[in-house]
């Protein structure tokens, strides 16, 4: 049954029952992080699942649990940066063997939850999540994908995308910015075959609820790669989080779809797209690519990229129809 | 000497979970949310986005309502403003009600 948002509403009137993450936390105003998490937990209650959540270092983690607080009422955990996989699969773990002993009811319904950032995922804790999902355990592994290492002052990952301007890889006279592919993380992911993944967005909530449905239906690991807008260092107003994260879907920027087990799902057709550089013009983060000289064949180039993964979501799709690898 | 690691004080204790409620990240606030009452239609797109949970609802009765903001935590984002359908949410300047 699709979740409604009213029945959410209902559920979670915001100062009687929380969500899991409370106010008082530390993420710049406008900041994607936190909807991405209220987003997925909502569901797993919602459904009637305990969550149970484990973070990397990063952004949500470090504004979340400033000591002396916490903003979490939900079990919590953080371990380090790299490892929040194997963290969690420990977790799920020692939580079977409890129920095994009878020291938690057998009954008892778990949601455990990872949430990291992108350099915690595709770069340094790749290996963790590799053998989490390797391994099977029943986590979900939100990614919240803000294209750089945030906390830190914006350097950049092996997600920032093409052009973009970071501390580390800057644009200027000789360098466009970042030259290399962003990568192509869900395809990772999928290449574990016994997994589900998806992408993810929170300007279309219904496709992001019954993905976290899904995953929680899904008897193995899973991984929700989530566009999470940095407001602070992609340089656009506080409140555009949602604004960009639509355009990202409109332009073929970040393509809604899902991989269950091999099977290849594009969620969501716009019937028609907007060209790229409607996603990159409203993005500081963009503005030094975007003065250069060249600018005009990098952009077209860029555009021919999304294209053409586009096509090939859809070859995909058409190809592996009913294809289950297990 | 501690003997063994037992015996090593256990610290960073956090006493109560959600304990952040007590840091009130409205005085980041440099533009506040307004409802325009007549224009809601009580959608929650506010309460769903708001990344910070101060939107506050009224969920007694069969659909739940837009009652207002907790500026006590809200930081002016204007995300609510910008995801809301009927422009039933303005900015403006905290500067305006310093008086309060
Ligand atoms: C092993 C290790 N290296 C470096 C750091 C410093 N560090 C803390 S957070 C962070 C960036 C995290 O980036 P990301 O995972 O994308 O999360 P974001 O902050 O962008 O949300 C870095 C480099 C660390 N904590 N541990
Ligand atoms: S730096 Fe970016 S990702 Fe980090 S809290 Fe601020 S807006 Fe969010
Ligand atoms: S988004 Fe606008 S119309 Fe919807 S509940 Fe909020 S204020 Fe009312
Ligand atoms: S301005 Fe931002 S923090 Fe304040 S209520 Fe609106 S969405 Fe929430
Ligand atoms: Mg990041």
């Amino acid at each position: 049954m699709p979740v409604n948002l009213f029945d959410l509403a209902k559920t979670f009137e915001t100062r009687a029952e929380d969500v899991g993450l409370v106010q008082g936390h530390r993420l710049c105003p406008g900041c994607a992080a936190p909807i991405v998490v209220k987003f997925s937990l909502m569901v797993a209650r919602k459904l009637g699942y305990e969550p149970v959540v484990a973070l990397a270092t990063g952004c949500l983690e470090v504004s979340t649990t400033i000591y002396p607080y916490t903003a979490w009422t939900v079990p919590y955990i953080h371990n380090a940066f790299e490892n929040s996989a194997a963290t969690m699969s420990g977790v799920e773990t020692a939580a079977k063997a409890l129920k095994k002993f009878g020291k938690i009811p057998q009954d008892k319904k778990y949601a455990f939850f990872v949430f990291a950032g992108d350099g915690g995922t595709y770069d340094i804790g790749l290996q963790s999540l590799s053998g989490m999902i390797e391994r099977g355990h029943k986590v979900i592994y939100v990614l919240y994908d803000n294209e750089g290492y945030m906390n830190t002052g914006n350097q950049r990952s092996g997600s920032t995308p093409t052009g973009s301007n970071t501390t580390t890889a800057p644009v200027g006279k000789v360098i466009p910015g970042k030259v290399q592919l962003k990568k192509n993380i869900v395809e990772i992911v999928a290449g574990h075959e016994y997994v589900y993944a998806a992408t993810a967005s929170i300007s279309d909530p219904n496709d992001f609820f019954a993905k976290i449905e899904k995953a929680l239906n899904f008897d193995g690991p899973s991984f929700i790669a989530a566009f999470s807008p940095c407001v602070r260092f992609w340089r656009v107003p506080d409140s555009a989080a949602n604004s960009i994260s639509k355009l990202a879907v409109e332009t073929k920027y970040w393509p809604l779809y899902e991989v269950d087990r091999g099977v290849y799902k594009v969620t969501r057709k716009p019937r028609q797209f907007k060209p790229l550089i409607e996603f990159l013009k409203p993005q500081g983060r963009f503005k030094p690519l975007l003065s250069r000289p060249d600018a005009e064949e990098i952009i077209n180039e860029l555009q021919e990229y999304v294209d053409r993964r586009w096509e090939r979501l859809l070859i995909l799709e058409e190809a592996t129809k009913g294809k289950y690898i297990r | 000497m501690l003997k063994g690691w037992k015996d090593i004080p256990i610290g960073g204790i956090i006493d109560e979970p959600g304990k952040s409620r007590e840091y009130k990240t409205g005085t980041w606030r440099v533009l506040r949310p307004i409802l325009h009452e007549d224009k809601c239609v009580h959608c929650m797109f506010c309460w769903l986005y708001c990344p910070d949970m101060a939107i506050v609802i009224d969920s007694s009765g069969q659909k739940p309502k837009m009652v207002g903001f907790n500026y006590d935590y809200c930081k002016g984002c204007g995300l609510c403003a910008d995801v809301c359908p009927t422009k039933a949410i303005e900015m403006r300047p905290e500067t305006e009600f310093i008086e309060e």
